[in-house]
């Protein structure tokens, strides 16, 4: 009972001590608005989550929506490419070996540096948006469905030869069920990724959402909604990671 | 003619310095129907010959006939128990043992290849645990569902890779009847080959006992018939004299050998410590002296 209380105590104190360097910043800071004045300037943001009242001026839960559902498309797009790719990679050596250089290339490029390529290619912001997130997100999973393929058991792999399994059958009934905790690993990480990436390619872009919002709030000088935009996003992104280590966590117990 | 045919088989693999030689001039016939027991110690090769026979790899030299044609590949009427199960977790005991009916026999429907596995299962004593995991099962009858896997598809041979190896003793024992019930039964008795490093088990199970002599390269020994009547028991063969006859001259071959090659000496001390310690003889593995 104690220890559920100080369990339950200890995270609040912590966020005790994170408001208090806040005040004392915006103290030493005059452009910095206190967590008082933040959330004087924000609560019709949260208290009328869902209103609509301009392009960029709407409620805070509908703003997320947007950039969920940029998110959740990107992300899909990502996984749906990188899923098959990281099998291919997983059984081919040749694979592997061809395309290793490119991926580690690929990989560290900042959604900064995709985002203009993305304009290029298709013009407009939305699909320059989605590709970014798509490349951006995708490695994890290609990389770790890779190793979840390599790490398959020499005994599945003599369970599907003594039975003479077809391709086809030894696919969806050994490959796919040993590699998709690791795969699952893969989408919890990509999804992280795309969340951060649909900040900057919001902000970019100018398109309604969280990112768009702290830039445009950036730009009208009003300080406040950027914290306001900052621990949203904050918050959207933990219980993204939450969720899908619950259904990571549940697909290793089954 | 012979069902199983190997005629001066040898096989070595690449090693850091050069190759490593596993057998050598190995030559062995089984009949129809016959269950010969392939019995070593751990790391002689017993796999390899095993893996030989089965397809899985090919010789460097010499030839292997199945049935009156070359092996090459796993053939479709053979079927496997593996030491370590070898069983999907992902899949119900049901699943697992269907799957393998499933590709031994595509034509049947869905449905009649669960009633399949289903009659297996309830011949292996499971019939109340078709629906579990196999990591809700225990060791033996993890290894039951194997057996039924491997017995569901109504195999010409089957090849027993140390089928018992991982149960601890009790499990072992009993299980190892079943085996025998098991593989038994019926007037087409399956041709069997196990390889195992239990003499026991051996005796309790197969017509004739081929040792093999460990080396590098190992070769193999002259077989000893069991000439024992079926169904045996482990309690019936305790007290047996011709058994222990066998006992003797399969133990005396296999430490003949040991002692034979300076290098697995201990081993071989080690053999005879452990002999005078328990009834059943498990071998030690050889120790690289160098």
């Amino acid at each position: 009972m104690l220890k559920r209380l100080v369990n339950l105590l200890l995270p609040l104190c912590g966020v005790g001590l994170a408001l208090l360097v806040w005040w004392g910043a915006s103290r030493a800071v005059p452009d910095l608005p206190s967590p008082a004045r933040t959330w004087e300037e924000s609560k019709i943001y949260i208290l009328e989550p869902m209103a609509k009242r301009g392009e960029m001026d709407q409620g805070i839960v509908r703003l997320a929506y947007y950039s969920l559902l940029r998110v959740a498309r990107g992300f899909l797009l990502g996984i749906a490419i990188a899923t098959p790719l990281g099998f291919l990679l997983g059984v081919s050596s040749t694979l592997t070996r061809m395309f290793d250089p490119i991926m580690q290339v690929l990989r560290p490029i900042s959604p900064l540096a995709w985002l203009p390529l993305g304009l290029v290619l298709f013009q407009k912001s939305e699909p320059a948006a989605l590709f970014a997130i798509a490349v951006c997100s995708m490695w994890p999973t290609v990389i770790n469905t890779m190793v979840g393929v390599r790490a398959i058991p020499q005994d599945y792999w003599n369970v599907a030869k003594v039975l003479r399994l077809s391709k086809f059958t030894t696919f969806t009934r050994i490959i796919v069920p040993a590699t998709l905790p690791y795969m699952f690993t893969g989408y919890r990480l990509s999804l992280g990724i795309a969340w951060l990436v649909i900040v900057a390619s919001e902000m970019l872009t100018g398109t309604p959402g969280v990112g768009g919002f702290l830039w445009q709030e950036y730009n009208s000088l009003v300080y406040a909604h950027i914290l306001l935009a900052i621990i949203t996003i904050g918050v959207v992104g933990f219980a993204l990671d939450r969720l899908m280590g619950m259904a990571e966590a549940k697909l290793r117990a089954a | 003619m012979p069902f199983i045919e190997v005629a001066g088989v040898a096989k070595s693999f690449p090693a850091k310095r050069g190759r490593r030689h596993v057998l050598q001039n190995v030559s062995l016939s089984v009949e129809r129907g016959e269950f010969v027991a392939i019995v070593g110690a751990m790391g002689s090769g017993k796999s390899t010959l095993l893996s030989l026979l089965a397809g899985l790899t090919s010789p460097d030299v010499g030839t292997i006939q199945i049935d009156g044609r070359p092996v090459n590949g796993i053939r479709p009427d053979a079927a496997f128990v593996f030491q370590n199960y070898s069983l999907l977790p992902w899949l119900t005991a049901l699943e697992n043992v269907r799957l393998a009916v499933g590709s031994a026999f595509p034509e049947l429907s869905r449905e009649q290849q669960r009633e399949r596995a289903q009659r297996t299962l309830e011949k292996v004593g499971l019939g109340n645990a078709i629906g579990r995991r196999p990591r809700q099962l225990s060791g033996g009858m993890r290894q039951r569902v194997a057996i039924a896997r491997a017995l569901a598809t109504d195999p010409q041979v089957m090849f027993l890779d140390e089928p018992l190896g991982a149960l601890d003793a009790l499990t072992r024992e009993s299980l190892q009847g079943e085996l025998a019930r098991l593989c038994g039964e019926g007037d087409g008795r399956v041709t069997t080959v196990m390889i195992t490093n239990s003499v026991e088990e051996a005796i309790l199970l197969s017509d004739r006992i081929v040792p093999i002599l460990p080396g590098p390269p190992a070769t193999l020994g002259t077989s000893i018939a069991v000439p024992l009547p079926r169904p045996r028991s482990a309690t019936m063969l305790a007290h047996d004299d011709a058994a222990a006859l066998v006992r003797t001259d399969v133990i005396a071959t296999l430490t003949a050998a040991l002692s034979g090659t300076s290098r697995t000496r201990k081993a071989a001390a080690a053999l005879r410590r452990h002999d005078a310690e328990t009834s059943e003889l498990t071998i030690p593995v050889a120790e690289e002296a160098r």
